[in-house]
């Protein structure tokens, strides 16, 4: 993989990996930070105005209105905002999942073999129906959302850990230490951590794109957010009742907000991965 | 005889990104000069991992697209291009490569000396051959059907050799044909290559093993550092005073049936601005460290030195 | 010369077949649990906007045991289970079985074109884009699928639907059967025709990472060493693709492609849910909404065993099919 992806070109060609890919990282965060903070910025309440209503895009509303004569572009960002808070509540609480599990799996063998069961048990349903059913048994809603989310995707991250503390502990200084009598627990900590704390940390933004999709879908399914929050899921499904009508602008400007939040989330982990990987630093 | 093979002041260079950052240029081959003629095997003998596989994927056209190489080549008195090389290759040049790491894993043996067929009459025909030249050395029809994984050393090295000679030919270029193979095999890979010479083919061996080049071939080119440092009649490496540059005498000096003498020092892997043996050079002067030698004839061989004759006047 | 140990493969059958029960024992039972834990009343959820009176809601729950313990229950299932039935669907009122056997059915051709079409055109672009690396045709497939793995299946239906039905009116707007035919009379073609607009959102979905793998799998064999001899031989480039390139990447690639019914299923719940194509995707949503817990608990079993199997398959093909591997597993 000895090129740089597309939006590593043209105008910072001039410019080195690492600063190319800081920068990237900079533009796309305060992008996503700006979408974020005019999201809680806007009133859930959106004013409503039937004269407007289902207007195409003009320049006054760019996304057009909706049924209700709001604002689509308001309605967007708000629910792109609330996608961001979802994902990033899943992202983590799936991250600590990870880690609790690679931990527990680095014990002994047994244990091991239980954490690789797990994997192979989560594996094994299809994503949107164990978020789905999962939502169901925490009664749906935002707090179903995330831990749906959150219990469905650690499985990646659980096994690049795994591997990773797998091979860490065979490592000659933690044998070290075993014999010096520190404690399993200190081990992980002092030795291991900080080790895989580059690994946490990418691999936590990673799974963030495939949460805000997710998210999307289950509340597109009608499993997720209900249908009072101003969540792009919502919207999504709203929009397939007027699509009959011709108005596409409902379904089409949110969907590509949403394409294009999630395609960010997947520069920022793409570059990061780059940047921590010593085996790609060189290229 | 005929000249075959001509490679003119040939230079291979890559250009690298050190630290994303910095442009760096890392020269693998300097200045090489080595002409191969019919019935003639000349060996390139340098260390390991020197990047003298390079001269052999240069003549092949198979180089990797960020090489920049200057330089001339010229086959049967045609300078060789692009195009022409990937007309001829194949056909009247072919490489017997290293290892069996070469075959493709899921082909049967038979089907990649065979290689790609315009048609089913073509490959009937070429079948035909194919197993006439298993047949020659050894492999008889069960060899046909296996696959690179299921051969032995031995058979392997047939394998390659038998692939390479399918096309039947003039010259062919045999990259490192004996790693890492038992004694009889090594013997008998020398035999095949020297009964090549016998049917008319001119043969250009690429090797790190002294013997083997000491063995088989008719001259011999020192490469070091990136450069050939000396060509030499074979017949004059049986003895340290016959040969010109003084790393070719610390080489043959070092050999365990002449007293076992090992050069010091490693080969500079930086560009240097003097004579790249300058470092370990026991007679080298103020002008070696600051000038670069050229490649001259003496007496019938290539040397780069500038004080060879001294050197040689005093032995 | 292809030799097959019976009695190992009689024993890896046996494994994998232990596993896929120890599997599907686990997934029933917390499953089970997990939706008897939801604070959604089932009863209520599977009468919706209905107005009914309090003992009738009580003659409901009693029927459905919504007033039995948690213990009781999963036992209960796991017994009904255990005699090969899966019990009745409270939505569409006949044996789960049945609806599954149904709908499945109708999804699993949905499943199938997809996944052929998703298999040979990604397999294709990876070739093509891998073959010429660093050209114009290769950034250009690359963006597409970047752009591709980020983005909703759902929305892709709903852009397609867009296009296709409601702009150019090409299709049917939803539906897989036209309004006011019973299913029984419909004929081929007008199934088929409303396969294909579902059949195609999903495919190009599936694209997306098998055209990765294949790209940077054919741009790794590139670089080795019996490319390289190959061109020495003189074969010609796309000789070259074909002969060693293809033959090497094609095990893998369908290996990966078999791999992939989890998000074939995943991706078949929400195109079904966009097009209204009466498959399994559309149950599942149902019986997720109404609390249809009987068929929704067949349908997880179900989608476990069919992830499972291709799995299964996909371990087959790379211990079997290989010579190499083959070769190994015979000594």
């Amino acid at each position: 993989m000895s090129e740089t992806p597309w939006y590593n070109r043209g105008l910072f060609s001039s410019l080195n990996l690492r600063q190319k890919t800081l920068l990237t990282i900079c533009l796309t965060a305060s992008v996503l930070l700006i979408i974020f903070i005019c999201g809680t910025l806007i009133n859930a309440n959106l004013p409503t105005d039937f004269t407007i209503k289902m207007q195409p895009p003009s320049f006054e509303h760019p996304f057009g209105t909706d049924w209700m004569g709001r604002d689509m572009l308001i309605r967007t960002i708000k629910g792109l905002s609330l996608s961001i808070i979802i994902g990033i509540g899943a992202s983590i609480i799936s991250s600590i999942i990870a880690i609790i599990l690679a931990f527990i799996a680095s014990m002994n063998s047994k244990c091991d073999e239980f954490v690789s069961w797990l994997i192979d048990l989560f594996a094994s349903i299809p994503h949107i129906l164990l978020i789905m059913m999962i939502s169901i048994s925490l009664g749906k809603g935002a707090f179903g959302v995330i831990m749906a989310v959150a219990f469905s995707h650690w499985v990646n991250l659980t096994r690049v850990l795994r591997a990773e503390v797998l091979q860490i502990n065979t490592s000659e200084y933690v044998a070290l230490s075993k014999r010096f009598g520190k404690s399993r627990f200190w081990i992980a900590k002092e030795h291991i951590l900080p080790l895989v704390l580059s690994q946490i940390f990418v691999g936590t933004l990673l799974v963030f794109p495939h949460a805000i999709m997710h998210e999307s879908s289950v509340t597109f399914l009608g499993f997720g957010l209900s249908p009072h929050e101003p969540a792009i899921g919502i919207i999504l499904s709203e929009s397939m009742t007027y699509l009959a009508m011709g108005a596409w602008w409902l379904a089409f400007f949110p969907g590509v907000a949403l394409l294009i939040v999630v395609l960010l989330f997947d520069i920022i982990g793409d570059n990061l991965k780059r940047l921590y990987d010593p085996s790609e630093a060189n290229k | 005889m005929k000249e075959l093979l001509e490679v003119n002041n040939l230079s291979i260079s890559f250009t690298q990104y050190v630290q994303g950052l910095n442009r760096h240029d890392s020269k693998v081959i300097s200045d090489l000069t080595i002409d191969v003629k019919e019935s003639e095997i000349v060996a390139i003998l340098g260390s390991s991992g020197s990047g003298k596989s390079l001269l052999a994927h240069s003549i092949l056209g198979i180089l990797p697209y960020n090489a920049n190489v200057t330089g001339e080549i010229k086959y049967k008195g045609q300078v060789l291009n692009q195009d022409l090389k990937e007309k001829l290759r194949g056909k009247e040049i072919c490489l017997i490569p290293q290892s069996v790491n070469f075959l493709d894993p899921l082909m049967k043996v038979s089907e990649q000396a065979i290689g790609e067929c315009k048609n089913e009459k073509e490959h009937d025909e070429k079948k035909v051959i194919q197993r006439e030249i298993f047949a020659r050395y050894g492999l008889d029809e069960s060899v046909d059907d296996l696959y690179p994984f299921e051969l032995s050393g031995g058979m392997a090295r047939k394998v390659l050799l038998s692939t390479a000679l399918i096309g039947n030919p003039d010259l062919l270029i045999a990259d490192e044909p004996t790693p890492g193979l038992d004694v009889k095999s090594v013997e008998e890979t020398i035999e095949d290559i020297k009964n090549l010479k016998e049917h008319g083919k001119g043969v250009l061996l690429i090797t790190h093993e002294i013997d083997v080049a000491l063995k088989t071939a008719d001259r011999i080119a020192i490469f070091y550092s990136g450069y050939v440092i000396e060509i030499n009649n074979v017949e004059n490496f049986k003895n340290a005073d016959n040969v010109l540059h003084p790393y070719t005498k610390a080489l043959i000096n070092s050999l365990p049936r002449n007293g076992f003498k090992l050069t010091e020092g490693v080969q500079p892997l930086d560009e240097v601005p003097g004579c790249p043996y300058y470092e370990n050079c026991a007679i080298g002067t103020d002008r070696c460290g600051k000038e670069k030698p050229n490649l001259e004839e003496h007496e019938g061989a290539m040397i780069r030195c500038f004080n060879f004759r001294e050197a040689n006047d005093g032995a | 010369m292809i030799k097959i140990n019976t009695k190992k493969l009689a024993k890896f059958f046996g494994y994998k077949l232990i596993r896929l029960v120890i599997l599907l024992i686990v997934i029933a039972a917390i499953s089970f649990i997990m939706i008897q834990m939801s604070p959604i009343d089932p009863v209520k959820a599977y009468l919706g906007q209905r107005i009914v009176s309090q003992e009738q809601m009580a003659i409901i729950g009693n029927y459905w045991g919504t007033n039995l313990t948690l213990g009781e229950r999963v036992l209960g299932w796991l017994q009904t289970l255990a005699t090969g039935s899966m019990g009745f669907s409270l939505i569409y009122r006949v044996p789960v079985t049945e609806v599954i056997m149904q709908k499945f059915t109708a999804s699993f051709i949905l499943m199938a074109v997809s996944w052929i079409i998703s298999g040979i055109v990604g397999f294709g672009l990876g070739i093509l884009a891998g073959a010429k690396e660093g050209t114009l045709i290769d950034k250009a497939i690359k963006t597409y699928c970047y752009i591709l793995q980020s983005t909703p299946t759902f929305w892709i239906g709903l852009v397609f639907l867009m296009v296709f039905s409601v702009y150019l009116g090409w299709f049917p707007i939803g539906l897989s059967v036209p309004i006011g035919q019973l299913s029984d009379t419909v004929t081929f073609w007008q199934w088929l025709y409303r396969l294909i607009l579902p059949a195609i959102t999903l495919s190009v979905v599936g694209i997306a990472s098998l055209t990765m793998y294949t790209r940077d799998k054919l741009i790794s064999i590139k670089k080795s060493d019996y490319f390289l001899f190959a061109q020495a031989r003189g074969e010609s480039f796309w000789g070259i693709i074909k002969n060693h390139g293809v033959r090497n990447i094609l095990i893998p690639a369908i290996t990966i492609q078999f791999m992939s019914f989890n998000e074939l299923f995943g991706g078949t719940i929400l195109v079904e849910q966009v097009f209204a194509y009466p498959g399994i995707g559309q149950a599942t949503v149902a019986a997720g909404l109404r609390s249809d817990v009987p068929l929704l608990l067949g349908i997880v079993l179900i989608s476990a065993t069919f992830v499972f199997l291709g799995n299964l398959i996909a371990d087959i093909i790379y211990k079997y099919v290989d010579p190499r591997i083959r070769g190994e597993d015979d000594e």
